[in-house]
């Protein structure tokens, strides 16, 4: 499988990158492990490639104004070896570790993830539960999207075209805080059927990012709504995983019918809440 | 355009000018003429074209030849020292880890990843590893056995 013809330029800074995307109709290239599948079934045919995943100040975690800051080149291998990021939400390590393979971690990043909003990708859960912003910058500045507003549907962010992810922003989570991610994954691509990220505050608030589920990544307000500042115990998780998909409409496939895949939820979410109570 | 990239595959330099589009498995397999690594599919599925780049294992069906400009690489044929194979090569050989041998360049690239890492996995971490790699003869088994045979040969050879 060969891909369509296209140029390529690497990026060395993000204004670089900014600049060569508004110039043609190019697409930024990161870990690839989602583009070049498509190029190869020639689903996307972008004219040029901006390699963006060289660019020093999209890499690495830090702590920045409260904020735990991941660059949005940074791969989801990097990711589970930092130390500081296990230390603070070592749930987020854990489940970084359920994509994919091996190889594919090892050169996936994170940016990528959100930017392509695969509806089975796993970050997008991850970033939800964790009350993330998405730090995004274009020809205009810098600008800050939450995560609850960020997957806007089927494969589609709020990002504009010449904007690019660089850096995920986690508040520091009060010492305390517990998290899980729980995902029944596709047995033969393993992205997630079902995925649930859930977290709680020692204050007793309840935050949880559902993926696989419908054609967006979604918070689960009514489940959270009835636990936040409740005991976790089996009557309020219960009403909770009852209450978490009455109105949702699960996506059907050839992998899992929407009753199917609305049961996993529930299973998947009881489990997270189970984990966190 | 075509771009010129220099590239260090199993300790030798080449420099070639290739397309944009140019598969880094095609560019292994085609420019260079190192045919060890496969390719089984063409959804980034299977591993049999598991290379290391700058020592990591990637799937080099899924990678272009541009991006891994500036970097090393280490396909199968770069494991053996002079004649002396290496320790998951014979391990594979000893335990029957592979029928066909098509998905064994891969399978011993990908081990060899893990136990750079982690050199003492138990069975569940081995089979972990190996996720991403398919094999339809063996039924895994043996490769498994391999995995763990090489990873006991191995710190026999760090502890002489
Ligand atoms: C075999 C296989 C199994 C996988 N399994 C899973 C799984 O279980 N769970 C899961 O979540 N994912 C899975 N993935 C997808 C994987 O996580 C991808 O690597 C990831 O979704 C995309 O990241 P990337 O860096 O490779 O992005 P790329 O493929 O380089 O880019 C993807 C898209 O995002 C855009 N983009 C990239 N970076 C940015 C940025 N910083 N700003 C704006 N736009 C950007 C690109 O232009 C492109 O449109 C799998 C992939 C493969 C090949
Ligand atoms: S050829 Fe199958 S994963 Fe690369
Ligand atoms: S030995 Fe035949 S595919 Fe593995």
């Amino acid at each position: 499988m060969i891909p369509a013809e296209f140029e390529y330029s690497k990026a060395n800074t993000v204004d670089e990158a900014i600049l060569a995307l508004s110039l043609s109709e190019a697409k930024l290239l990161a870990g690839g492990h989602s583009l070049i599948p498509a190029l190869k079934f020639r689903m996307s045919r972008p004219s040029m490639l901006v390699d963006i995943s060289r660019i020093q100040e999209l890499k690495g975690i830090h702590e920045e104004d409260g904020e735990i800051v991941i660059g949005a080149a940074t791969t989801y291998a990097e990711i589970m070896a930092d130390d500081y990021l296990r230390s603070q939400l070592p749930f987020l390590a854990a489940g970084t570790s359920t994509i994919g393979d091996m190889q594919v971690r090892n050169y996936g990043t994170i940016g990528g993830s959100l930017a392509h909003a695969d509806p089975a990708a796993d970050w997008p859960a991850m970033v939800l539960a964790t009350d993330a912003a998405i730090e995004v910058k274009g020809p205009e500045g810098k600008r800050r999207i939450n995560a609850t507003d960020f997957f806007t549907g089927f494969f589609t962010t709020a990002l504009d075209e010449n904007e690019i992810i660089t850096a995920i922003r986690i508040p520091v989570p009060p010492e305390g805080t517990v998290g899980t991610y729980q995902k029944f994954a596709q047995p033969a691509s393993r992205y997630a059927m079902v995925g649930v990220a859930a977290v709680k505050t020692p204050g007793g608030k309840v935050r949880i990012g559902i993926t696989g589920l419908t054609e967006k990544a979604f918070r689960a307000s009514a489940a959270e709504e009835i636990l936040s500042g409740k005991a976790l115990d089996d009557n309020n998780i219960d009403a909770a995983v009852e209450a978490a998909f009455r109105d949702t409409e699960p996506m059907s496939d050839r992998f899992a019918s929407a009753v199917y895949r609305k049961h996993l939820a529930k299973v998947y979410l009881r489990k997270a809440l189970l984990e966190i109570a | 355009m075509n771009i010129t990239i220099n590239v260090k595959v199993n300790g030798v330099k080449y420099s070639n000018t290739v397309e944009p589009r140019l598969l880094l498995v095609h560019y292994l397999r085609d420019v260079l003429r190192l045919t060890g690594t496969h390719i089984g599919c063409d959804t980034s599925n299977c591993g049999a074209c598991t290379i290391h780049l700058n020592g990591m294992a990637t799937k080099s069906c899924t990678l272009l030849a541009v991006q891994a400009d500036g970097m090393e690489i280490t396909t199968i044929e770069g494991l053996a020292k002079d004649d002396q194979l290496h320790p998951l090569q014979e391990a594979f050989r000893e335990c029957h880890g592979l029928q066909c041998g098509f998905c064994t360049p891969g399978m011993i690239m990908t081990a060899a990843d893990l136990l750079q890492h982690n050199p003492n996995p138990n069975e569940e971490e081995i089979r972990t590893a190996l996720e991403g790699n398919l094999c339809r003869c063996t039924g895994y088994h043996n490769i498994v056995k391999a995995v763990e045979f090489a990873a006991t040969k191995m710190k026999k050879e760090v502890a002489v």
